[in-house]
């Protein structure tokens, strides 16, 4: 109990205490972590890259001489660097031209012609990895979820420990009473038994000295009866019968 | 007018003509400087072509394109000598 008011008093101490020094001094003028986390979360992927015409020269080109020069402007340009490099020979025509030329034709129907599948193929197995990721992050935040309701159910839970330590507490008194009323029992038994013998110790002397003395008395009742009177005796119940054996004729 | 920005940070594409000079001299030409120029050219690229979610054609081929062109200038020497005609 008194350890229970001691934690509760030390968080009070402890901040009445000065705030504690600081370890070092920054020397540094630039702030520190002024805005949130700036890698998440990550922005996506853009969709497109950047716009190419004929696969060779990006957008930017004929955007940035339209002003100028219209549609046909980079076009133009075009061809007259073209024909420049051609008549100049600054490209030169030999055998390598030719073989360059068959190669790109090929190169280039293979694309015209396969291209779409290729990039639907990609495409897919790109889809693929991110359903698997993004299965992963759903499943991740799924348990997460559950994990937070199963922590609120078990805090509801927690609410009922009053009618845990309630149950509990009857059953110690019920414990207790029992073994109570068991000694109870046992004490009352053993002074019952201690007087039944005590009683029963009595009876018997009483009835020994009883059975004694009737002993004692016959005895000497018997000792007592001398020949003289017992010859007396034996001739009055001769007697006696002989009377009652008359009145008995007479009756018949 | 806004605050003068200085010549230093200025893009290539708002220079003036004039001052093309001065800014090539005020870039940073250490060897740091250089990786740094050549790295974030790279990013640049890679950000805006290869990075994506459908990527096109033009990315890998403007890059072959240039290895073309740039191998062919490193060879011209020996081209040369297939020309058909030697003044023109």
């Amino acid at each position: 109990m008194l350890s229970r008011l001691v934690l509760r008093a030390a968080p009070a101490a402890l901040r009445a205490l000065p705030p504690p020094v600081a370890v070092g001094v920054l020397h540094t003028t630039r702030p520190l972590h002024t805005t949130q986390q700036s890698l998440a979360p990550v922005p996506p992927l853009p969709e497109k890259g950047g716009e190419v015409r004929h696969g060779l020269i990006p957008e930017e080109f004929f955007q940035f001489m339209y002003p100028k020069t219209g549609v046909t402007g980079p076009y133009m340009l075009g061809t007259g660097l073209l024909l420049y490099i051609l008549s100049k020979e600054i490209y030169v025509i030999n055998h390598e031209t030719a073989a360059a030329a068959c190669i790109l034709t090929v190169i280039i129907y293979g694309i015209k012609k396969f291209g779409a599948n290729v990039a639907a193929f990609a495409d897919k197995l790109n889809e693929e990895k991110v359903a698997t990721a993004l299965a992963m992050k759903n499943e991740a935040m799924q348990a997460l979820q559950t994990a937070i309701e199963e922590e609120k159910k078990e805090q509801w839970r927690v609410e009922g420990r009053s009618y845990l330590f309630d149950a509990k507490r009857n059953n110690i008194a019920m414990l207790l009473e029992a073994n109570y009323r068991e000694r109870l029992m046992m004490v009352y038994s053993e002074v019952k038994k201690r007087l039944d013998y005590q009683v029963a110790m009595q009876n018997l002397k009483r009835q020994k000295e009883q059975d004694y003395m009737i002993q004692w008395v016959e005895k000497n009742v018997v000792q007592s009866i001398t020949p003289q009177q017992q010859k007396e005796s034996i001739a009055k119940c001769i007697m006696d019968l002989k009377a009652l054996s008359k009145s008995a004729h007479a009756a018949v | 007018l806004p605050a003068a920005v200085l010549l230093k940070d200025t893009k290539l594409m708002d220079v003036k003509l004039g001052q093309l000079g001065t800014w090539l001299a005020m870039r940073d030409f250490t060897p740091g400087g250089i990786l740094g120029a050549m790295r974030r050219g790279y990013d640049r690229y890679y950000n805006k072509y290869i990075n994506v979610r459908k990527g096109g054609l033009g990315g890998i081929s403007m890059l072959l394109a240039g290895y073309i062109v740039l191998s062919y200038a490193w060879s011209y020497s020996h081209v040369k000598h297939d020309r058909r005609r030697k003044y023109h």
